[in-house]
Parts: C-alpha cells; structure tokens; sequence
C-alpha cells in the first residue's frame, strides 16, 4: 500500500515526508512503548504510535521504520520534525485513536510486520 | 558485588578466551551519557552502529548491536547518573562497555525478570519503564556481563559477534 492512501484512509496531516507519498508500506506495528517497538521490529515497519518525544525519532537509527503515524491527535514538537526530515523519516498525524487506526489500516490490507 | 554472566553456547569458547585475554581493539569509540538526557540519548548507539555499518557488518547482526545498545544507554540516562559508553570493535566482533555513575542494581537477577522496572514516572510517560530493556538486550548478544552493588556503579558490557551462529 502506498503511504499516500494510509494518509487518505487517516485523514491524516503530513508533518514530514510530502514527496514521499509513493512510498510502497509493506506491514505496520502499533505501540507507546520503546522496548516493545525495539523488540518486535524485525523488518521494514510502519510505527503507529502516540509517543511524541525525541526518542521515537532516534529509534529510527536502530530499526527501519518506513514513517511514523501519530494517532489521536498527537503533533511533535518542532525540534522532533526537524529531527525527521534530517533522516527523510516520514511523519503524519491522524486524529484517530490507535485502536481505530490500526483498524483502518488493517481492514486495507496493510499487515501486522514479523514479530 | 554481584557479578552477572551470560554466554551464547556457539560462542562460548571463542568469548572465554578474550574475557581472559582482554585484546587491543582495533577501533575504540568513546562517549559521555548525561543524566536524563533524553534528548541525546541514543546518540552513542546510533554512531557505533553507523561505524558498524561502514565496516560492512550484516545486516542483522547490525540491529541486534543497535538494539542491546540503545537499550543499555537508555538504561544509563534513565536509571543512573549518566556514565560513559566504550565501543570496542575488533575484527570479529564488537563489545560495547556501559559503565554508569550508579547507584547501581539491588538485585541483577530481579532486574533480568521481564515487566520488572524502577522506572519512575517521567521515564515511564516518554514510552520506557516496561521492564524489557535488560531482557531484551540478552536477547540480541552473544556475551553479557553485569557487575553491580548497590550503591554503587554499574557495568554492563555486551559481546556481539559479526557472523550469524553456525
């Protein structure tokens, strides 16, 4: 599935990434905790997540993450979208709840990554 | 003093002898970890991973390098007074060295347990504190060694090596 579709199906605003929307998105991984994100990514992932401080970023360099969709509302600051477009990590944010969101997504096609 | 140890039978042999021997490296990198500086944290891990990456490490092996190091740094922002972080890399492997300004663990064992956490609630609210970092950072290594005493500073230091277990 395209990441433009996931940020149609979201309704979702595009904080990083506008050029990125033909990025193909093979799986997705739903969670507000690190070790679980850490533990449970073994392949190029999708992060949903309503964790919005630096470290989600920074996880970026220890796993692949496709992008990150911040759910229920959730806008990081300024200094965390800076720290995304340094690595063309995409970034969007949808009003969704977590729990919606995945259903969305999952109702799309869009499987749950390898764990 | 408590003393911790866990080996991966593959490599067992292999990482007696340098526990023994303790060899030169090849290339040492060296970082200063802030308390509760969560802004940088992650910053030592991401750049040995990167060196890792330089030297044609694979992939895999990589993210389990990556994986047990961000976790124990965050261990040393989050739980103890900051400390330092070496990265040793030798030809076959890599041993990343977290020794922290304590006040060190009460009970390794306790602390290996999944779901176990000290972590209060500024750390549990930016998504840490699950009680996973130690067990997931066993998980990905093929050494561990704690050395801890309350009161006192840690040292957690991890063995990786580059190719996959035979």
């Amino acid at each position: 599935m395209k990441l433009g579709e996931i940020v149609k199906a979201l309704e979702a605003d595009v904080l990083v990434g506008a050029t990125a929307m033909e990025k193909e998105i093979t799986c997705a991984f739903a969670s507000d905790l690190i070790s679980d994100i850490l533990m449970c990514t073994k392949e190029p992932t999708l992060l949903l997540s309503g964790l919005t401080n630096p470290q989600i970023i920074r996880l970026s360099d220890m796993i692949e993450l496709f992008g990150i969709v911040f759910v229920r509302g959730k806008k990081p600051s300024q200094e965390i979208v800076e720290m995304a477009k340094e690595r063309d990590l995409p970034l969007i944010t949808t009003q969704f709840t977590m729990y919606k969101t995945s259903g969305i997504l999952f109702n799309l096609g869009l499987r749950s990554c390898k764990i | 003093m408590a003393e911790y140890w866990y080996f991966n039978e593959a490599f067992a042999e292999e990482a007696s002898s340098y526990f023994l021997e303790r060899p030169e490296p090849v290339i040492v990198m060296d970082f200063t970890i802030g308390e509760r500086d969560f802004v940088n944290a992650g910053n030592a891990s991401s750049q040995i991973k990167m060196a890792l990456k330089r030297l044609g490490v694979d992939h895999d092996i990589l993210r389990r390098i990556a994986i047990a190091s961000y976790e124990a740094e965050i261990n040393e922002t989050a739980h103890a007074r900051g400390g330092e972080i070496t990265g040793n890399i030798y030809p076959e492997f890599v041993v990343i060295k977290f020794y922290d300004k304590g006040p060190g663990m009460k009970d390794i064992e306790q602390s290996m347990v999944p779901g176990f956490s000290t972590a209060d609630e500024q750390v549990r609210e930016m998504g840490f504190g699950a009680g996973l970092g130690l067990p997931n950072i066993k998980k990905n290594v093929d050494v561990l060694h704690i050395d801890s005493e309350e009161g006192g500073r840690t040292l957690l230091e991890f063995m990786i090596f580059f190719r996959k277990k035979s």
